[in-house]
């Protein structure tokens, strides 16, 4: 059946908006990032795709915060944890964003607080749990000796974001894309940005937005080597929605990237293999640390990282004898020996001893307290569990006291996939930058997911605030935005084309085209010459199809919109994956031509960026950042001083936190700032 | 420059089920999803239309906003549905 198209046309309208900070997506990180600015006195422009109220990967929630290391149960310091994040990650890690989370992450709690949502366990709903402090009523997950990361409930968090930018008086355009970057040459040659172009998901007006500062939040590639035609909303973990356009945007503008070459097996997509997240039984993560079972009910023993069999659940959120602390979380998989926590024993030796497939997950058997965190808060707080596990598996009768729940793959990935099915996923390639979180260009910041090696939500939020406050610094000392009308005329009319066609080529055979063409040609097998065969494919795409792409209204113009983003990322993966001539084990990068595995002359980080059609390397050494916690400190001393004395640090009656202080009457020009 | 049309992309799943009787018709659902996979119904008062069920990212964020409960549900597609099972049967 035929529709008239709802909203209003405005396709080839403009509407145009100036400001001192605009923030480009509308998720944990760009909401941070938004505040931040409008704190800072700056005028704030925030654009998002969705709705913003629930919209990007934490949109219905999260449940677990990690790295709050300064909250006040911690036992570790911010410079241990995030040394042991870089280590784990054989540092092919992002130690600027990760020592912000680990320093930061607690204050982002608390503002969190004030805004609204909940961070406490202010019902009494597990008082004497051993993962409850029955003082401040924090609750803690993963290790319960050294308290660092936080059980939240994050179904409360983007709607407390959203009131607080009403409040802040940032203005922001929802269903609205964000789809090119604004550049010009400074007097001085440099290049800057100034501002970005979108468009009205449903109206199909075009936003041009000239601004002194940008930051960047638009999640992570997806899609490039995993499509399902058919479930498209299924194929990867994060929203259909975020497909990398922020990286593609960056790519077309000059920004610089690294890592783009990790790309790791699927670990997740419920278009094929895979069960709804968190919704099959496992001990991972959300479910870390549920008694898992055989076929026949007996139960699989945890060990510690020496093999000591643990006897009592208690046991499994401890570390092992002599060990300081353990690591568990979203990126962290197999942890090296130094910091791997208790976990069941390993598949193989599961089934050498005979124990029988398939596994469960059997609640029943832990204590109450922990039952009821996992399924109930934790399934219940965590994105997509409230209603896609809690409720609907509640309606289909589970009950965790009665019932177990069937695992399907190894550990929580519920599946198991071939080489080829690859995902950007476990701390992928992103935008390099330096401990701004400044961009390689002038004008453009970039925090969450945009960053390279990026982990949760927690990171998201640490990093968006840290770019806002940084943008909004700099705002001070920017020149007035100059937009070239020309670059604006262009987009109008790339964005536009599929529009104006009668017939042609739909976005969904693209798409499939171009997951094909990466897993034959960039899949878990890698050379030169196959990779450029890749490249001519996609090249031929762009000259050949892209011309003939047709959509009938603004949401598939969208979405068309969304391919031509795949097809750039994907011509920028296989680029980056030329230059690293050895393979990476902790970029789970293997070449066939190149069959070195990890040589010391390439342990180093390979950036990539585009210049007038060329593609330009760099190589830098991983500690570019310096020591963690000196450069913190000294590229944060007005955050330093802003925050003493900031938060009453009585957390008993559940309402410290700054928002004691009312940002919105304060002038701006006042003496908070440097 | 042609007209705007939009017509239901059908997939192998259901993902969202409505009660006719108790859905008021508000479009709260259809505002709220970040997909964008409904429209408002042309007659008023009566359930959205699920454009683009194939896009669906089955987030329940609908469900979560929706003001009347029951009026809308979120489906697994079949292949999805998790096996639990009573545990004296693992004995």
């Amino acid at each position: 059946m035929d529709y008239k198209w709802p909203y209003k046309n405005e396709v080839g309208q403009e509407e145009r908006v100036s400001c001192d900070v605009l923030v480009l997506g509308g998720g944990m990180a760009g909401c941070y990032a938004a505040i931040a600015a409008a704190r800072h006195g700056a005028s704030v422009i925030l654009v998002e795709k969705g709705a913003t109220v629930r919209s990007g990967a934490a949109g219905t929630g999260f449940d677990h915060w990690e790295t709050a290391c300064t909250n006040p149960g911690s036992r570790v310091t911010p410079k241990e944890i995030a040394e042991a994040f870089i280590d784990e990650q054989s540092h092919y890690s992002n130690g600027i964003a990760q020592y912000i989370c680990c320093r930061e992450g607690w204050d982002r709690l608390l503002d969190m607080e004030s805004f609204g949502g909940k961070i406490r366990d202010t019902e009494d709903e597990f008082v004497g749990a051993d993962f409850r402090d029955d003082e401040t009523k924090l609750m803690y997950a993963y290790d319960y000796r050294n308290r660092y990361t936080l059980r939240v409930w994050g179904t409360t968090f983007k709607p407390a974001l959203c009131r607080e930018m009403k409040r802040l008086g940032v203005k922001v355009y929802e269903y609205t894309e964000a789809t090119a970057l604004l550049t010009a040459r400074t007097a001085g040659g440099r290049k800057r940005n100034a501002g970005a172009v979108g468009m009205n998901t449903r109206t199909g007006k075009l936003l041009v937005v000239s601004a002194k500062e940008t930051v960047l939040a638009m999640s992570r590639p997806a899609r490039v080597w995993l499509f399902h035609p058919d479930l498209v909303g299924l194929c990867e973990f994060r929203p259909p929605q975020s497909i990398g356009s922020g990286h593609a945007m960056g790519w077309r503008a000059g920004v610089e990237f690294t890592m783009m070459e990790k790309s790791v097996p699927g670990e997740f997509s419920a278009a094929g293999r895979s069960f709804p997240p968190y919704g099959a039984g496992n001990n991972h993560n959300t479910w870390y640390a549920a008694t898992m079972v055989d076929a026949r009910g007996v139960e699989i023993p945890y060990v510690d990282r020496d093999g000591r069999e643990l006897k009592t659940v208690a046991e499994r959120y401890l570390p092992a004898p002599g060990q300081k602390f353990f690591l568990k979380g979203g990126v962290i998989d197999e942890a090296k020996y130094e910091y791997r926590g208790p976990e069941t024993l390993p598949f193989d030796e599961l089934m050498r001893r005979g124990y029988k497939l398939p596994f469960y997950a059997d609640l029943s058997r832990m204590p109450e307290a922990e039952r009821r965190v996992i399924w109930g808060m934790m399934v219940g707080q965590e994105g997509k569990t409230q209603v896609p596990v809690l409720q609907n598996y509640t309606e289909r009768g589970f009950d965790p006291e009665k019932h177990a729940l069937q695992s399907y793959g190894a550990g929580w990935k519920s599946a198991t996939f071939l080489a080829q099915e690859r995902q950007l996923f476990g701390a992928p390639g992103g935008i390099f930058h330096d401990w701004d979180l400044k961009t390689n260009l002038d004008g453009l910041y970039a925090a969450g997911d945009q960053l390279f090696a990026s982990d949760c939500a927690g990171f998201a939020a640490a990093t968006g605030y840290y770019a806002g406050r940084k943008a909004a610094a700099a705002v001070r000392e920017a020149p007035e935005p100059e937009i070239d009308e020309a670059d604006v005329k262009s987009e109008k009319d790339r964005l536009y084309a599929p529009l104006m066609r009668e017939s042609g080529i739909r976005w969904k055979e693209l798409n499939m085209a171009i997951s094909k063409t990466m897993q034959n040609y960039c899949g878990g097998i890698k050379n030169e010459e196959m990779m450029a065969e890749g490249l001519a494919l996609l090249k031929d795409y762009e000259e050949n199809i892209v011309p003939r792409l047709v959509c009938d209204n603004p949401h598939e113009l969208v979405r068309t919109h969304e391919v031509l983003d795949i097809l750039t990322v994907s011509q920028m993966i296989i680029e980056a994956c030329r230059m690293r001539k050895s393979g990476a084990k902790a970029l789970y990068f293997e070449r066939t031509d190149y069959p070195r595995m990890d040589p010391p002359e390439d342990a180093h980080f390979i950036t990539i960026r585009q210049e007038k059609g060329q593609v330009i390397r760099g190589d830098v050494p991983f500690d570019y950042y310096g020591d963690i916690e000196e450069e913190y400190e000294k590229h944060n001393r007005d955050y330093i001083d802003e925050m003493t004395g900031m938060y009453n640090r009585d957390y008993t009656d559940g309402t410290a936190g700054i928002h004691n202080r009312d940002y919105r009457n304060e002038d701006p020009k006042g003496g908070r700032q440097r | 420059m042609k007209e705007l049309t939009a017509r239901e992309i059908p997939c192998s799943a259901e993902p969202l089920i409505f009660d006719k009787k108790l859905c008021i018709g508000c479009a709260r659902c259809v505002n709220v999803c970040q997909v964008d996979i409904m429209i408002p119904s042309p007659e008023k008062g009566k359930p959205p239309v699920v454009l683009y069920p194939g896009e669906c990212y089955y987030c329940g964020a609908c469900v979560m906003e929706c003001p009347r409960p029951g009026a809308i549900r979120l489906q697994h597609p079949l292949m999805n549905r998790a096996k639990f099972v009573p545990l004296e049967q693992l004995r």
